[in-house]
């Protein structure tokens, strides 16, 4: 009994100390960006708003945050897209070389991304993308698709196959059943996709690296601050990512567990 | 594309007119090509040109189309290059075998000991860290182990360190772990959560003690998903660029650094390309290896 009880300890400590080394990078990234010190260690020096000053009164931070706002939403809306149809293909055909078909879309994010940095470099300078936001967003659906497309699939799952082929026999056709009735009933995993797809460009910087040139995301800014000298500012930046992406994903889980809830209450 | 599911239904449906089909086909059309354009376009023409480009030369600063195995012998042959390939794989190995060890108790817990909620929670928990800076995680990590750092400064109390671990191996593994932890405790705890509960009464009735358990149903019955974290660990782990260079010191380099360093310095994209694809040899191969080991001897579980 005793023995059980050290034991079960024992797991929960080491749990703890697991889940502490994941989370302290992120927590004092938080916490050191309120420090009024400059180099962050403790006892904590004060609270103190300057460091989101320093970022706000930085016209590279600035266009960075612009920029990667902007290849985001583009990012978004473009991958979901394709991870709908994706899913939706995958769900609805049954074809030769489907399996090649859904690997092709899903298998980007097994690359890594320094591999697909410098692919897209090269073929993007050749077809003059690269240096430009559009090449990152390109990039970045190629990365962010597979994502919805699992979201997606996910919820299609869920669709009896019969309510698409009755809405047929009823004389609907493809588009008019495609919109009324398979939208509506993916619209949570497409939002939560929209969010996730995001979040997920959002916070790339690897690619962005590479491709994107003069034209930085607030990443690849970061990553050019961490070869200067230790900056509250880098923490204060952080802090500003991480509540952004954090909303993106919370706001992609609620939608994806507003499903689940419904699915766990019909059964 | 044909489509099977419905021609079972056309004795029900109104008689096929040829625009109906037609219709059919465009809307098929609509949705199955740009998935397949974009990820052909984006996706397999640049690797494509990467491999194209290992055969190219720079003559005088600029790319030139050629037919040349110059950077694959130059790569293949280069010292650097060797000892980078040693290096990187071998500490992508440490670090999938550590995050796996580390990992497994924690996962164990959220699987078996804790309330649904509370694993529930945890596992949301676990998902956060994939949507924080990871840059920005490499960077507050730095600041703990530095010399002034928190670490030091808990440990010196105790009469212990000071330690350095940044610009050593050391450091370049503990940013390896920071980036593949989480996801490996979260693939475990589900590899475990499907372990069937009836299994471990069977062999608790039968009187196996925990450990034996653990061991000898626990772990073989979650072989796939155990298998397939370490993967996941290890690929990460082997492109990673952050870990090696700001919590390494890039001494000595990485892959991922000798390419990064090719292309932005160097400016030789030739050899950068031949890098970059052995890498991806090496990870198809890696992970070749890992499915037959997950999937192949005692007939595996499907």
């Amino acid at each position: 009994m005793n023995a059980g009880l050290l034991r079960r300890g024992a797991l929960l400590i080491w749990t703890a100390l697991v889940f502490a080394f994941i989370f302290a990078p992120i927590v004092s990234t938080i916490v050191f960006s309120f420090n009024a010190d400059r180099f962050p260690s403790l006892p904590w020096g004060g609270f103190s708003l300057q460091w989101y000053e320093a970022i706000f009164a930085d016209a590279s931070v600035q266009r960075g945050l612009i920029n990667s706002l902007i290849v985001a939403g583009a990012t978004s809306v473009l991958a979901t897209f394709l991870g709908f149809a994706a899913a939706y293909v995958d769900y609805r055909y049954r074809f030769f070389g489907k399996m090649a078909y859904t690997a092709l879309v899903a298998m980007p994010p097994t690359v890594p991304v320094v591999i697909l940095g410098v692919a897209m470099l090269t073929f993007e300078g050749r077809v003059g993308l690269s240096g430009t936001l559009t090449g990152v967003t390109v990039g970045h659906v190629v990365l962010a698709a597979p994502f919805a497309m699992a979201l997606i699939r996910m919820r299609l799952a869920d669709l009896d196959p019969g309510i698409e082929r009755a809405a047929w026999n009823l004389g609907a056709t493809p588009w008019a059943t495609m919109t009324g009735v398979v939208m509506p009933f993916c619209l949570p995993a497409i939002l939560a996709s929209v969010f996730l797809t995001a979040a997920v460009s959002f916070d790339e910087f690897m690619i962005a690296w590479f491709v994107s040139g003069v034209n930085e995301t607030l990443p690849v800014r970061v990553l050019a601050m961490l070869q200067g000298q230790v900056s509250p500012r880098i923490n204060a930046i952080g802090a500003i990512v991480f509540i952004v992406s954090m909303t993106l994903v919370v706001v992609a889980q609620i939608l994806i567990g507003r499903r689940l809830g419904r699915r766990s209450k019909e059964a | 594309m044909p489509d099977a599911r419905s021609t079972q239904t056309r004795p029900l449906a109104a008689p096929v007119t040829s625009s109906a089909r037609a219709t059919r086909w465009r809307f098929a059309a609509f949705w199955g090509l740009p998935p397949l354009l974009w990820q052909f376009a984006f996706f397999v023409v640049p690797l494509g040109f990467l491999v194209a480009m290992t055969f190219w030369s720079v003559k005088s600063f600029r790319l030139t189309p050629d037919a040349t195995l110059a950077n694959w012998t130059f790569i293949l042959n280069a010292g650097f290059f060797r000892n980078a390939y040693v290096y990187t794989f071998w500490l992508a190995g440490l670090t999938a075998l550590l995050a796996s060890v580390i990992a497994f108790p924690a996962a164990y817990t959220l699987a078996f000991r804790l309330k649904p909620a509370t694993r529930r929670f945890l596992v949301f928990m676990l998902v956060v860290p994939f949507f924080t800076s990871y840059p920005v995680r490499i960077y507050s990590t730095q600041i703990f182990f530095s010399p002034q750092g928190i670490i030091n400064a808990a440990l010196h109390p105790f009469g212990l360190g000071p330690i350095s671990v940044l610009n050593t191996p050391a450091g370049t593994v503990i940013g390896y772990l920071v980036l593949t932890l989480p996801l490996v405790v979260l693939l475990q705890t589900f590899a475990l959560a499907n372990v069937p509960r009836t299994l471990i009464e069977a062999a608790h009735n039968l009187g196996c003690g925990r450990l034996r358990t653990i061991l000898t149903v626990i772990v073989p019955s979650a072989r796939v998903g155990l298998i397939v974290a370490a993967t996941f660990a290890f690929v990460l782990a082997f492109g990673d660029y952050v870990a090696p260079l700001y919590l390494g010191g890039s001494k000595p380099p990485t892959l991922s650094i000798l390419i990064a360093d090719q292309v932005k310095s160097g400016n030789h994209w030739p050899r950068a390309s031949v890098v970059a694809v052995i890498m991806i040899a090496t990870l198809i191969a890696v992970m070749t290896a890992m499915l037959a080991l997950a999937y192949g001897r005692k007939g595996g579980k499907r």
